[in-house]
């Protein structure tokens, strides 16, 4: 038995590892998400939380439900594949984030290691209340000539227009109405 | 049905995983959504695209993107005959405001949008050390955020560089295909907003999905197929100078 | 925005990895080359290295505490980290780090080390007060058997764990090399040959770091350089430098000669940003000056002043070199973008958590370490012989 009591030193840096060893099953149980593995390796409640993410966007569904008469209008013209929210930008808007006092020296210490979670200030809709967001009247100098300005990069089959030669100035929409533009579908005011 | 060879090439890593690798998933949180009916992609038309910008913009008001980063971005290039190897290209602010004018001359341009390719095979989710990037049961390539170490490995791991990390969040951040959105019916931001109908949603596990037939009609390419990746956005009319 | 040349994604115009990334398969280099150069003893029964074996080890074990700082600091969340023995990610490269580190770090070297020392630990034990005893009471995990057989079965045991060392050494360092070279988007890392180069690079980083150690401490104790020994170290340098040279030339001409679609951009960067670091002071500095110096002591019959001197000169060149090849292959492989259109250029920042001055303290804090070391357990023969003397 001699062998062994020599070695007992040994067994005892064994043993050492073998509680470790425990000891980070046992915080493992505890410390990794229970939806860990439902699917993949990964946290399946994670997509439930991407998911969750407030839409901005209503589509054009939601804005055709009360304003079916522009929609009707739209959708007879050449613009019928063009969605509202492409002019007039999201019906819906994160409200701007609180201001946060600056922090302190020590703060900023402890930022440096445990960086804090950010959170994003809340959505107003449209939808809900239509007062809260209220949709852009764009300017057509600068909505129009985003994509119907002349460019060599266009597919030429789109219709583009060299913009300072096309109108003398004047607005786009003294002739073309942008939810029918062309002119001969009654599109002039 | 009947594909081409390279039809063949370009479908076999995401529609054959697609319809044989998908478990059967379990209905989750959102009532009408069932992970294993779908598998997403998108459909580019590089020939319709007039780089006004709608898709970053929409972009970054729909999923909060920090400036300077983006989820999808649109170039432009400018390419000679004598040299496809060497396009010039552009992308000022991702194409967010637009792109400067350019005069008709003896080289070819075109505008290319770019996003995350919702791999199959993703090089992405394959590095990540924790499981905190994932391809979800429908095909989406998701980032866990309250789960990322941001190593920013997967940042380097993606080739068409559609990856960065969140300046404030310290985490990965990429496309979601607008998972909240298309889990509740409605399409991408980009989609709704572009105004030419360059970007289109699909679902290849839907088989009344126009996709479908566009594939079957088409000459469709993805980007970088070398790296055999199985991208899941379909590009057609493609130049061969894009990178 | 900040240096951009031609045309970069928009997402890729910053670099993810900094300067610390540089740092960490620089110091694991240094980690795995004195373990090897400390098993040359053990295993292969070199007698000539004896001198350095112990320095060798507590060295390895310096800087093998210190790896893990720059890959924390970096982390967006380090307190996150655990995540990676909670969860490790089967196909990631990456996640295996906390399993090889624990793995290299307890079951290697602190046993190894504990293995050796346990004769000295025992007789500080009996001779300390206060607490220092008490401290080498903890490291003899109630233990003071030191007798003869128990000896012998420590040093059946030892060597047995040397021998699971190397090829854990191999993995530590080749592992570093795989998490680059496995990156398919990555032209510049992508390559079969990159966790070979690794640990070619970590053994002459490593070699050369133990051997300037060791004559650094025998000169501050006042004590005689053991020339034999240097000239053992000196020569396996050389040899594994060349095999190291020969490894990073067929890569490079590799590349020259398959010129695939990244080679011009590749070759552009070589040429204008990464031509001091990459050309200067890799190739020519940090790699062939050193080869030829230890050359010339293989092949011309020195006198020992300046066979001694050659060494130090080159010791010196190797580690800038070596450091300077991480740095290439680190930020190098972040210069180009994955479109092969463009160049963006890295800034190094003073004072942030990614800094210089954090990369300078965590170069400089293994050597406290070691410090701290060497005055608990002292690696030296002969105060090994004083201790046992005072314990009899």
């Amino acid at each position: 038995m001699s062998v062994f009591k020599d070695a007992g030193h040994l067994f005892r840096f064994a043993g050492l590892f073998v509680l470790a060893f425990l000891i980070f099953l046992v915080v493992r149980h505890y410390v990794v998400p229970k939806s860990f593995g439902q699917y993949g390796h990964y946290r399946g409640a994670a997509m439930g939380e991407i998911a969750a993410h407030p839409v901005k966007f209503s589509g054009h569904d939601a804005c055709e439900a009360c304003h079916s008469d522009v929609a009707e209008k739209k959708n007879a013209g050449k613009h019928a594949h063009v969605n509202c929210e492409a002019c007039h930008g999201a019906l819906a808007r994160r409200l701007p984030a609180p201001a946060e006092p600056a922090p302190d020296m020590l703060q900023k210490l402890v930022a440096l290691a445990i960086p804090r979670p950010v959170a994003d200030p809340p959505v107003v809709r449209h939808a809900d209340d239509p007062s809260s967001v209220v949709p852009e009247r764009p300017d057509t100098a600068v909505l129009c000539a985003r994509c119907h300005a002349a460019s060599a990069a266009k597919p030429k089959g789109f219709p583009q227009v060299v913009i300072a030669e096309h109108s003398n100035g004047l607005p786009c929409e003294t002739c073309h109405q942008p939810h029918s533009p062309a002119i001969d579908a009654g599109g002039a005011k | 049905m009947k594909f081409n060879r390279r039809q063949m090439l370009i479908l076999l890593p995401a529609a054959a995983v697609a319809w044989k690798s998908v478990l059967a998933g379990t209905p989750e949180d959102s009532p009408n959504y069932r992970m294993s009916d779908h598998w997403w992609g998108m459909l580019i038309d590089v020939t319709k695209c007039i780089g006004c910008g709608n898709c970053v913009r929409a972009c970054a008001t729909e999923n909060d993107v920090p400036d300077g980063h983006f989820r999808t971005w649109v170039e432009r290039y400018h390419v000679t005959d004598e040299d496809m190897t060497e396009p010039q290209v552009i992308s000022p602010n991702g194409g967010k405001d637009g792109f400067p004018m350019a005069q008709e001359d003896d080289k070819k341009y075109f505008f290319v949008p770019k996003m995350c390719n919702q791999c199959a095979d993703s090089p992405c989710t394959q590095v990540c050390p924790v499981g905190a990037t994932f391809v979800a049961p429908d095909g989406v390539v998701l980032v866990d955020q309250k789960y990322c170490l941001g190593c920013a490995y997967c940042v380097q791991a993606c080739p068409y560089g559609c990856r960065y990390i969140h300046p404030q969040k310290d985490v990965a951040d990429k496309c979601t295909l607008c998972y909240h959105r298309i889990t509740q019916g409605l399409t991408t931001a980009c989609c709704e907003t572009c105004p030419t109908g360059a970007r289109q949603l699909v679902d290849l596990k839907n088989p009344k999905d126009p996709i479908h037939e566009f594939l079957k009609t088409h000459n469709v390419q993805v980007l970088k197929p070398q790296m055999a990746t199985g991208a899941k956005a379909f590009y057609n009319g493609l130049d061969g100078s894009v990178r | 925005m900040n240096g951009v040349e031609g045309f970069m994604y928009p997402n890729e115009v910053g670099l993810q990895w900094s300067v610390l990334i540089v740092l960490y398969p620089f110091i694991t280099g240094l980690v795995a080359g004195a373990f090897i150069l400390a098993s040359l003893e053990r295993v292969f029964r070199v007698e000539a290295v004896k001198p350095t074996y112990r320095l060798a080890l507590l060295t390895a074990l310096s800087f093998l505490l210190v790896a893990p700082l720059p890959l924390q600091l970096h982390l967006g969340h380090p307190e996150r980290s655990p995540e990676m023995y909670f969860t490790p990610h089967s196909t990631s490269a990456m996640a295996m780090f906390g399993y090889v580190y624990l793995w290299y770090l307890m079951a290697v070297l602190v046993l190894e080390i504990w293995l050796d020392y346990r004769r000295d630990i025992v007789m500080l034990y009996q001779s300390s007060k206060g607490l220092l005893r008490l401290v080498y009471g903890i490291m003899t995990l109630g233990s003071t058997n030191i007798s003869e057989r128990a000896l012998a079965i420590d040093d059946k045991v030892g060597w047995i764990v040397t021998l699971i060392g190397i090829p854990s050494a191999f993995m530590l360092h080749g592992y570093v090399g795989f998490i680059f070279g496995s990156i398919k988007a990555n032209p510049w890392w992508s390559s079969p040959l990159m966790p070979v180069v690794f640990i070619f690079s970590a053994m002459v980083s490593g070699i050369a770091g133990v051997m300037l150690l060791y004559m650094a401490a025998t000169r501050l104790r006042g004590q005689k350089i053991d020339v034999h020994c240097v000239d053992t170290i000196a020569m396996y340098l050389f040899y594994i430098f060349i095999i190291d040279f020969s490894l990073e030339m067929l890569d490079l001409i590799h590349r020259i000669y398959e010129a695939d679609e990244s080679f011009r951009s590749l070759n552009f960067l070589v040429h204008t940003q990464l031509y001091i670091p990459h050309i200067v002071i890799q190739i020519c500095l940090g790699t062939l000056t050193p080869i030829i110096l230890l050359g010339i002591t293989q092949v011309v019959k020195l006198n020992e002043i300046v066979r001694k001197r050659m060494y130090v000169v080159a010791g010196c060149l190797t580690l800038v070199g070596i450091f300077a090849m991480r740095w290439n292959v680190v930020i190098g492989g972040q210069l180009f973008s994955k479109s092969f259109l463009g160049y963006t250029t890295y800034k190094m920042t003073l004072v942030t958590r990614e800094g210089l001055l954090v990369a300078v303290f965590l170069t400089l804090l293994p050597l406290v370490f070691l410090w701290v070391f060497v005055k608990l357990l002292p690696p030296w023969p002969e105060k090994a012989a004083e201790a046992a003397a005072a314990g009899d």
